[in-house]
């Protein structure tokens, strides 16, 4: 196995999670976020699609969810940054006895809000989702979502019936959203206990029916915190921004190259700020004319503008997957995205110029970013 | 009757750090061993074993050499002294 660098953030640092199909790497800079320690491979070999960082409640734990292609997929977490890893004796993210389903891929993991530190929702593959009640030391199964009657209708995508996305809502405790491939959105006013689809205008081009209720290749869906009913949503063929908490779904799609893609950030304070990576189409997931360009627009999606500076503009074939691309929380806010070739870049002016990190990764599948908080008397590692 | 698992690498640590677990009980079958090992060391029953009771796709059981796939799998027989060996299959990528 190789030997793993570790990093040692400080308070105040941002800190990136890598997650490969090869292991997970993390990285922190300084607020510049002009020089970054690189530390890894963690779970070498493992296919690592989910990380997490929670900072609430007094920790500063990474969570990742890697899955060895033989030995199966588990949730671990670290509270001194990467240095060790839990090993539970027992899978803590399993399907109960009676449901005939067993955990393909840990695709998402998210703490929970602010007012309630000790809970975390996992999204896997078969499409189902998790939560936690005790900062993650038992997982139960979220019955209301599982037992929908449109799931078993659920059809997978290319990257398996996954549900790779869960968006609290930062207002209402009760409310939350989740995305599917290919399922679409699904929206919970009751806290989980019941689930109902919400894909009003978004496409469905692979079906009869364009505008079935559910069904849709939804690829990612983020939403806003200032402004939680603005959110966007990069389909499988389809740009969409809701003002309605994703009651309805508008086509943006206005000037970018493709409205085919996977990854999507929005602003930390800016509800009319999102980036996207075009790609050419679902025959060819590749960034259009070789060019590898993120689209940012700062009006809600009226237009889109190429963000290159730094960025390679000839030959460059690439794929940025869904989880793939991440913003933080400081002001400028940076920007980070990997891609399929193992790429890793960095934008601390919000995509005005970007600079690598890596070149020479295993395939990236999730980039997470977040600003580090040790609370005092604790060192960082 | 008395068996000896052999523990791949990496599920070791699992296991006590041990290479070779001996279990002693009434067996019957690939599934009964598979029990006897789950009570000596049940950490590494999730790592090879589905929540459905399946040996993962990517791990192969040999009893006496003959690989449970090929060989009547989980209901196969085992004899007494067998020697089982868990091991990773060769897919990667």
């Amino acid at each position: 196995m190789p030997s793993t660098r570790h990093i040692t953030p400080r308070n105040g640092d941002v800190l990136l999670m890598v997650g490969t199909m090869k292991g997970a790497f993390l990285l922190r800079a300084g607020k510049g976020r002009a020089s970054w320690d690189v530390a890894g491979p963690y779970f070498p070999g493992n296919a690592v699609y989910a990380m997490a960082y929670d900072g609430r409640a007094g920790r500063h734990r990474i969570w990742a969810g890697p899955k060895s292609m033989h030995w199966g997929g588990l949730l671990r977490s670290s509270d001194n940054f990467g240095r060790t890893w839990t090993n539970p004796r027992e899978a803590n993210v399993k399907f109960p006895e009676g449901t005939g389903a067993a955990l393909e891929q840990i695709w998402q993991i998210i703490p929970g809000r602010a007012s309630e530190p000790n809970t975390l929702y996992c999204g896997v593959e078969p499409a189902a989702l998790f939560t936690s009640r005790n900062a993650g030391k038992s997982w139960s199964l979220v019955e209301g979502l599982w037992n929908h009657p449109q799931r078993p209708r659920w059809q997978p995508g290319g990257g398996g019936l996954c549900l790779h996305t869960v968006l609290l809502d930062p207002e209402r405790s009760d409310r939350a959203a989740i995305a599917v491939s290919t399922a679409g959105f699904y929206v919970t006013e009751d806290g989980g206990a019941s689930w109902r689809p919400s894909n009003k205008g978004v496409r469905a081009e692979f079906l009869p029916d364009k505008h079935p209720e559910f069904g849709q290749c939804v690829h990612k869906v983020v939403q806003s915190t200032s402004k939680p009913e603005r959110m966007y949503l990069q389909n499988h063929w389809g740009l969409y921004r809701s003002d309605d908490r994703g009651a309805s779904w508008t086509d943006i799609a206005n000037g970018v190259p493709s409205d085919f893609g996977f990854a999507m950030a929005i602003h930390p304070q800016d509800p009319d700020c999102a980036w996207i990576v075009p790609l050419e189409s679902d025959e060819f997931r590749c960034t259009p004319e070789g060019k590898l360009r993120v689209y940012r627009t700062r009006n809600g999606g009226k237009k889109w503008e190429a963000m290159t500076r730094g960025l390679p503009q000839k030959g460059a074939f690439e794929t940025v997957l869904r989880d793939a691309m991440a913003v933080d929380a400081l002001d400028p806010a940076g920007v980070y995205f990997g891609t399929r070739s193992g790429k890793l870049f960095a934008s601390a002016d919000e995509g005005k110029k970007w600079i690598s990190l890596a070149d020479g990764l295993p395939p990236i599948v999730s980039v997470k970013a977040a600003v580090v908080s040790i609370p005092r008397g604790r060192k960082g590692a | 009757m008395s068996l000896v698992f052999v523990i791949p690498g990496p599920l070791r640590e699992l296991a006590r750090n041990r290479s070779e677990i001996r279990v002693d009980g009434a067996a019957g079958s690939v599934s009964g061993a598979l029990s006897l090992l789950w009570r000596e060391c049940p950490a590494v029953r999730d790592r090879i074993m589905t929540e459905l009771g399946e040996v993962r796709p990517h791990v192969n059981i040999f009893v006496d050499g003959e690989n449970i796939r090929d060989s009547g799998g989980l209901a196969g027989d085992v004899r007494d002294g067998a020697e089982i060996v868990i091991l990773p299959a060769v897919s990667g990528g």
